[in-house]
């Protein structure tokens, strides 16, 4: 049986306006296992970021318990989270987040600049990143040179070049047409079988989802049996 | 790719913004090192003054004149090694547009006292033996293209009539700051001109130079001078050259006082402009900040790229302004040699300027870190779902 990669128990989430609380996920439980794609779906405003953030550890649980790759999150110091996010968290946005000055050689080899590698291991781990989404051969080209496929291609290099325990990717196809989104669907697809990479994908897109191993929804702060 | 790449292509995201902000802090910088350069200029004489000389003039004003005979008391004065005198001629050549200074001296030791004039033996032997030669300084020469044996003819103003003189002596500076545009006449052609024309104004001198045995004695060697001339008609007033060089120039303590506050305002200029790129930066990269955090970067990664940017753009700013300094102040000691012979940039300047550069590169970065570190990384991506 596999080991368990992400583990939440009875987390809640709010937000406050001034003495007004909004409540945004409801005693949360969940189990994900190593190696496991998980697709999170959920109508505009029913807590789905804000999950994948208390995932990432860029936002606190307002109760409960979350564990994510064997490290309970919630306890950490904000210099302790941001060291252990750079080596177990590889993150996907919706917009890329591409650094508009750097190349795709440069984006990719960002957060190895927080590692000890050397400046040879780094390009030996960005060239890897970049060949196993299929641009190795656009290394020099700036994110303005590259389709919005290719830039979210780079985007994902990027989040698996340091070889994070869990990738988040938050609407990683919602900027994409229909081919390119089934390439990146694809890409994920391959990191989450040949790399058994654990995956957690927020998505409003069906046919994204269906990718995915298992597809679970969230509805109002509540998840889904 | 190396942490300044990154530095260095946040710097010049904004070319355009980035090449603006450059160029006006280096006009900036320029601007700032030519006030003080300008400054500096005004003290170059004080600056000159050797710690081993006095001044010794009359205690009303200095327009008032001493008698020639208060040489020989000043020498028996414990302490002074030598005396000499000059006195203020104030004349012009050709036009009274050609200002510069004219001093009668006591061509027997008054380049001893002084010497930071430079002259060769055999010219100061041919002022020795002539009357009416003078010596000039080598700026002065040039302006007007004076050569040795030329004949020179000034205006006298104080001392009113057409006074011929012949060029026997070019001097130049010891230093790169002693005056090159002074002419030296001979204080016993002027005296004996007087003892014929007006006798009244004969044995007389404008000041007295004392060159004293210990500089470190001179405020007992002033007051041992000033007690022998004490309830005479034309009592004293003896300082150090520097104390006294301070006196003229604090007649323009308004002015250079003025001078200053422009600088200080000039520097407030220099970080407006760059305080204001700082901020339209931080204020387009809260995203970007808010995902590098995501990427494990922290607080202090990214205040060290927003100072490394500001203090970039600084720098750059500030060096070629002071290239610009150089030039300008280049330009300027032409216009200006007449009256700032020392018109020239001192390195202790071209420190300032770096200085003054690097402080408001590290001022202008602090808003900006400020909001780097404040902003919560949620904020930041704006991914409230």
């Amino acid at each position: 049986m596999s080991e368990t990669m992400v583990k939440l128990s009875g987390v809640t989430k709010s937000y406050f306006r001034g003495a007004m609380e909004i409540p945004v996920l409801h005693g949360i439980d969940l189990d994900v296992p190593t190696g496991q794609f998980l697709a999170l779906m959920g109508p505009s405003g029913s807590g789905k970021t804000t999950l994948l953030n208390l995932l990432a550890g860029i936002d606190q649980p307002t109760a409960g318990h979350l564990s994510v790759a064997g490290e309970d999150i919630s306890r950490l110091s904000d210099g302790d989270m941001a060291k252990w996010r750079s080596r177990h968290i590889g993150f996907v946005f919706q917009f890329y987040n591409l650094l508009p000055v750097l190349t795709a050689y440069e984006n990719v080899e960002l957060p190895l600049l927080l590692t000890n590698l050397s400046g040879k291991e780094r390009r030996q781990h960005v060239e890897t990143a970049l060949s196993i989404v299929g641009l190795g051969d656009r290394m020099k080209h700036y994110p303005r040179q590259l389709s919005g496929g290719q830039e979210q291609r780079v985007a994902i290099a990027r989040a698996i070049v340091s070889d994070p325990s869990i990738i988040l990717a938050d609407e990683p196809t919602g900027d994409l047409d229909k081919q390119s989104a089934e390439e990146i669907m694809t890409l994920l697809g391959r990191l989450n079988k040949e790399f058994n990479k654990t995956i957690i994908m927020v998505t409003h897109d069906p046919s994204a989802a269906e990718k995915a191993e298992l597809i679970r929804h969230l509805n109002k702060g509540v998840l889904d049996r | 790719m190396k942490v300044f790449k990154l530095v260095y292509k946040n710097a010049f995201r904004h070319k355009l913004r980035t090449f603006l902000t450059i160029l006006g802090i280096a006009l900036a910088v320029m601007a700032f090192g030519l006030i003080k350069t300008f400054i500096s200029a005004w003290y170059a004489g004080a600056r000159a003054a050797a710690p081993d000389r006095l001044i010794t003039r009359h205690a009303v004003s200095i327009v008032f004149t001493l008698p020639m005979s208060y040489k020989e008391r000043l020498l028996k004065v414990e302490g002074v090694k030598a005396v000499t005198y000059a006195n203020w001629f104030g004349g012009f050549y050709v036009d009274p547009s050609n200002f510069f200074p004219q001093f009668c001296i006591d061509h027997t030791n008054y380049f001893d006292i002084f010497p930071e004039f430079l002259i060769s033996p055999e010219q100061f032997e041919a002022f020795k033996n002539e009357r009416k030669a003078v010596i000039v300084g080598q700026g002065l020469a040039d302006r007007f293209g004076w050569s040795i044996g030329d004949k020179v003819t000034l205006i006298g103003t104080v001392y009113p009539g057409d006074w011929d003189f012949i060029i026997r002596g070019i001097y130049t500076g010891a230093r790169t700051d002693t005056d090159e545009t002074i002419f030296y006449m001979r204080h016993d052609y002027l005296d004996e001109t007087m003892r014929q024309q007006s006798p009244g104004r004969a044995g007389e001198v404008g000041w007295y130079a004392l060159q004293i045995d210990d500089p470190s004695r001179s405020a007992q060697i002033s007051a041992a001078v000033d007690k022998q001339f004490d309830n005479s008609w034309a009592e004293t007033r003896t300082e150090t050259e520097k104390e006294f060089q301070m006196s003229f120039i604090e007649l323009s303590s308004a002015i250079i006082l003025g001078l200053r506050i422009v600088s200080y305002l000039i520097i407030g200029v220099i970080l407006m402009v760059l305080v204001n790129t700082m901020t339209m930066t931080a204020r387009e990269r809260i995203s970007e900040n808010a995902f590098m955090k995501t990427l494990g970067f922290r607080g202090y990664h990214l205040a060290g790229l927003i100072l490394g940017e500001s203090l970039l753009i600084a720098i750059i700013g500030g060096v070629i302004g002071m290239g610009l300094l150089e030039m300008a102040a280049n330009v300027a000691k032409e216009g200006l040699k007449q009256f700032f012979p020392g018109f020239t940039v001192e390195p202790t300047t071209f420190i300032v300027c770096l200085i003054t550069a690097v402080i408001v590169g590290l001022i202008a970065a602090i808003f900006p870190i400020q909001r780097a570190l404040r902003i919560r990384i949620v904020d930041g991506l704006r991914v409230v779902d």
